[in-house]
């Protein structure tokens, strides 16, 4: 471990804009922090807020949603619903004493894999000088140290 | 969700990692990440974990159906490439070993990881991250059947260019029926104003025109021009399209396309589409002679009946009495199985380079207008003259990449101004005997018989000049130029500024995305690219499929083509519309939602959110049910329902939530959570 905090974050993608924005990315070669992990959804309507709090409680340090442009949805108006949910979602956040940077809500096309992997390196830092949520240990007691991923897994590779 | 009950997995999985040559291995220590699945993960189920150079290769699915057969795996995780490029591959290896396709993951450490980071330690350790993730998610996976629906035999093309033409007759000679939609009263798009094609100089109308014939006389084809496409509904096999037919004024049925109303028209208007604004047209007009339909339209911005109430002069000269002012736009309702878009592209508007002069000095030409000047059957009767109607210039200068390669306009490559520009360079020494000079950036001169073309003009005497031009103006400072145009250029192979003085320019503008492209693209559900150009499914595997089901692409509106790509595509587009026909039904991917009766407790939050109308509220029981021929599977409900009696297939909660475990590395050995914990 080298002391220094690397952030984890779990981002949702929607299986016709992001995760081809992030398959894009891959085949321009763009580059992004590797501190993000992402989850295929068919559409970020199909995004549980729960599994925003499930990802905060299991670990992750940020929640990168993401989702086609208002307008430009696989399933015509489905991430409308996904941005009522967000909004919902970050209120109640907030309430949990959550900061708001820590669970975004982006859009990317398909074609927009540049942008994307620009998003994602804004938000590692953000995310990283907001530090560690630690909800994990908080609530569960889990964990034998703060959890920094790529450090927990060279642990667990040991 | 637990994979295992007593210590014990349920599944014995199988892990594969992939090299990919040096893509992945590269970047991430392939051999660390398999020999990690199987040292820390073998209590979730991991039996056998392996890494190889090109997973796959034929030899690297024999690998994984091996281990199916001889290790009785029950899942299977791919560690390589994006699913969307070979989910299919391996999920058939799966089942040829006699594995349920849908028990196989596919993880992505390529465009996901090694081609993103450079960090390889962090890399290798998101690439564990991630194959965890997979592990926990596949052995939550059930076997599945994909869906099948039937295809319905009709096809509509959208778009009646050369590319839509190629396409609408391949699938109607093959027996199917088509309905070919175009926007303006003719086929033929921007082939039709062609008058030589590069690079054998055959006569554009010569080989489109008998193709528009066929089109207008096929038995299959049934051909809505003047007319455009305002609503999509449905999915692969199943479209309902509706289609606005303008309204023409004129009786096709008793039309005979005598041409009595366009000589008699009165009213005579700029044709700035066909004649690119270098000619007129009447207000009823069709817009060449061998336009097909035959039929004529009339302008209802400029008759002057429909604008000021009396004249009718066509109506009463018309030997059929075909004219009928009365007539109003049509809505018609199609039955459709697939959808080919052949939209097309709109030239670049030379306004927006005010340096270049376009607009201003009169002899500035775009290479649109340039076509229609040198066409036999156009404004000049292939006169090549300034725009004053008489004068023969003595010297031109052709420009080519008018904002192409040019990060202030666009930074592709249009692909057909190098040779466009040398057909009029060798069109304008053939019928002028002029000088002519070409601007270029490079020459790319890249399909069949084309450097030869270029050898050609270089022969004839063409001036090629290596520089982006600077400036035209007519600002002249040297003797010489007085009268002229001046073309400002850095001759980058003398190394010098020159000022050349001509008397036509002609500007070789890019081609662009319709105007419209966004929208088209959102009427069908399809997506552009930054540019506005339609995305191929896969720009080198399937680049006549879209992301979309049943939707597919030919022609300039996925990208800059030259004519004889644009034919290949339609045909190529053609035969996949007529593989899936021919197989009466399409497979499908099993994603669906379904509803737990006993669960639902009819609160009925979730009635409302499906656009595809596929949930139903049945009152009698106070339940819901989802029907699952109207269900597209995005999964909406599944996320809304509060008594979780909503499941949705291949992404269900169990699966979502036992990858962001995996993924969050809480069930790697000596890091998983202690039994009842509340997570």
């Amino acid at each position: 471990m080298t002391g220094s905090f690397e952030p984890v974050i779990i981002g949702f993608t929607c299986n016709w804009c992001s995760y081809r924005a992030a398959d894009l990315a891959g085949t321009a070669r763009e580059k992004y922090p590797p501190n993000i992990r992402l989850i295929r959804l068919m559409c970020s309507g199909r995004l549980d807020p729960s599994f925003v709090l499930k990802a905060l409680a299991s670990g992750a340090d940020g929640v990168l949603i993401t989702g086609c442009h208002p307008g430009e949805c696989h399933y015509l108006e489905q991430n409308y619903k996904a941005l009522r949910r967000f909004l919902l979602l970050r209120r109640t956040l907030t309430q949990l004493g959550i900061e708001p940077g820590r669970v975004k809500l982006v859009w990317a096309s398909a074609a927009e894999g540049h942008r994307l992997a620009q998003e994602i390196t804004t938000m590692v830092e953000e995310v990283r000088a907001l530090g560690p949520l630690n909800w994990a240990q908080a609530a569960n007691g889990f964990g034998p140290e703060p959890v920094s991923a790529p450090a927990a897994a060279e642990g667990g590779a040991a | 969700m637990s994979a295992q009950t007593n210590g014990q997995p349920h599944e014995r999985i199988g892990v594969y990692v992939c090299h990919c040559g040096s893509n992945i291995a590269g970047v991430i220590d392939v051999e660390e990440v398999a020999q990690w699945a199987a040292d820390k993960l073998g209590h979730r189920g991991v039996v056998i974990a392996r890494d190889y150079k090109f997973m796959c290769s034929s030899l690297g699915q024999e690998l994984i159906e091996r281990d199916i057969v001889e290790l009785g795996l029950t899942r299977v995780v791919v560690a390589a490439c994006s699913p969307h490029l070979h989910e299919q591959t391996f999920r058939t290896a799966c089942a040829r070993a006699g594995l349920n396709r849908y028990l196989c993951e596919l993880v992505s450490i390529r465009e996901h990881a090694s081609w993103v980071h450079t960090d390889k330690r962090a890399a290798t350790e998101k690439a564990k991250a991630l194959l965890a993730g997979g592990v926990e998610r596949v052995a939550q996976h059930a076997p599945l059947e994909p869906l099948r629906v039937p295809i319905h035999p009709a096809t509509l093309v959208v778009g009646g260019g050369i590319a839509g033409i190629q396409a609408a007759l391949e699938i109607a000679d093959a027996g199917y029926p088509v309905y070919l939609v175009e926007r303006e009263p003719s086929i033929g798009g921007h082939m039709a104003q062609f008058d030589k094609t590069f690079p054998t100089m055959d006569c554009a109308a010569c080989i489109l025109t008998p193709r528009m014939v066929s089109v207008g006389t096929h038995p299959n084809i049934t051909l809505l021009t003047w007319s455009e496409v305002t609503d999509v509904k449905g999915y692969v096999g199943n479209f309902t399209v509706t289609v606005r037919r303008k309204a023409r004024y004129i009786k096709t049925d008793l039309c005979t396309g005598c041409g009595i109303c366009q000589d008699k028209c009165p009213k005579k208007v700029i044709d700035d589409v066909f004649e690119a604004g270098l000619g007129y047209r009447k207000a009823v007009y069709t817009p060449f002679p061998q336009a097909v339909p035959k039929y004529p339209v009339i302008d209802y911005d400029n008759c002057i009946y429909f604008q000021k109430g009396t004249c009718r002069a066509c109506e009463k000269l018309c030997p059929t009495e075909a004219i009928d002012f009365e007539q109003q736009d049509e809505y018609l309702t199609l039955d459709v199985g697939n959808i080919v878009l052949a939209t097309g592209f709109d030239v670049m508007d030379a306004r927006r380079i005010a340096q270049y002069g376009y607009g201003r000095l009169a002899n500035v030409f775009t290479s649109l207008e340039f076509e229609r000047l040198s066409n036999a059957a156009g404004p000049t009767n292939g006169r090549i003259v300034l725009r004053d109607g008489v004068t023969t210039p003595q010297t031109v200068g052709i420009i080519h990449c008018v904002g192409s390669r040019d990060r202030n306009f666009n930074n592709y490559c249009s692909a057909i101004c190098c040779m466009q520009s040398l057909k009029f360079a060798h069109l304008i020494k053939e019928r002028t005997g002029a000088t002519v000079y070409n601007f270029y950036i490079d020459i790319r001169t890249t399909a069949k018989a084309y450097d030869e073309f270029y050898q050609h003009v270089l022969e004839e005497g063409t001036i090629f000049v290596r520089g982006r031009v600077a400036e035209v103006t007519d600002a002249a400072r040297l003797p010489g130029e007085e009268g002229k145009l001046i073309i400002q250029v850095e001759d980058t192979l003398v190394g010098r500024q020159r000022r050349i003085p001509v008397d036509m320019v002609v500007l070789s503008v890019g081609l662009e995305p319709r105007r419209d492209s966004q929208e088209v693209a959102k009427l069908f559900g399809i997506s552009c690219s930054a540019n506005g150009w339609i995305i191929e499914k896969h720009p080198k595997l399937d680049p006549v499929a879209t992301m979309t089901e049943g939707v597919f692409v030919a022609g300039c509106a996925q990208g800059p083509k030259d004519i004889p790509s644009t034919v290949a595509q339609g045909a190529a587009a053609a035969a996949r519309v007529l593989a899936h026909i021919q197989q009466k039904e399409i497979a499908l991917e099993p994603i669906r939602a379904s509803v737990d009766e006993t669960k639902c407790s009819g609160c009925r939050i979730c009635n409302n959110l499906c656009p595809f109308n596929a949930i139903t509220f049945h009152e009698d029981r106070m339940v819901t049910e989802i029907n699952p021929a109207l269900c597209q599977g995005c999964g909406t409900c599944v996320a809304a329902c509060p008594a979780g009696a909503i499941s949705g297939t291949v992404f269900s909660n169990d699966q979502v939530l036992a990858q962001l475990e995996g993924l969050l590395l809480r069930t790697v050995k000596g890091m998983q959570l202690e039994e009842g914990v509340p997570a």
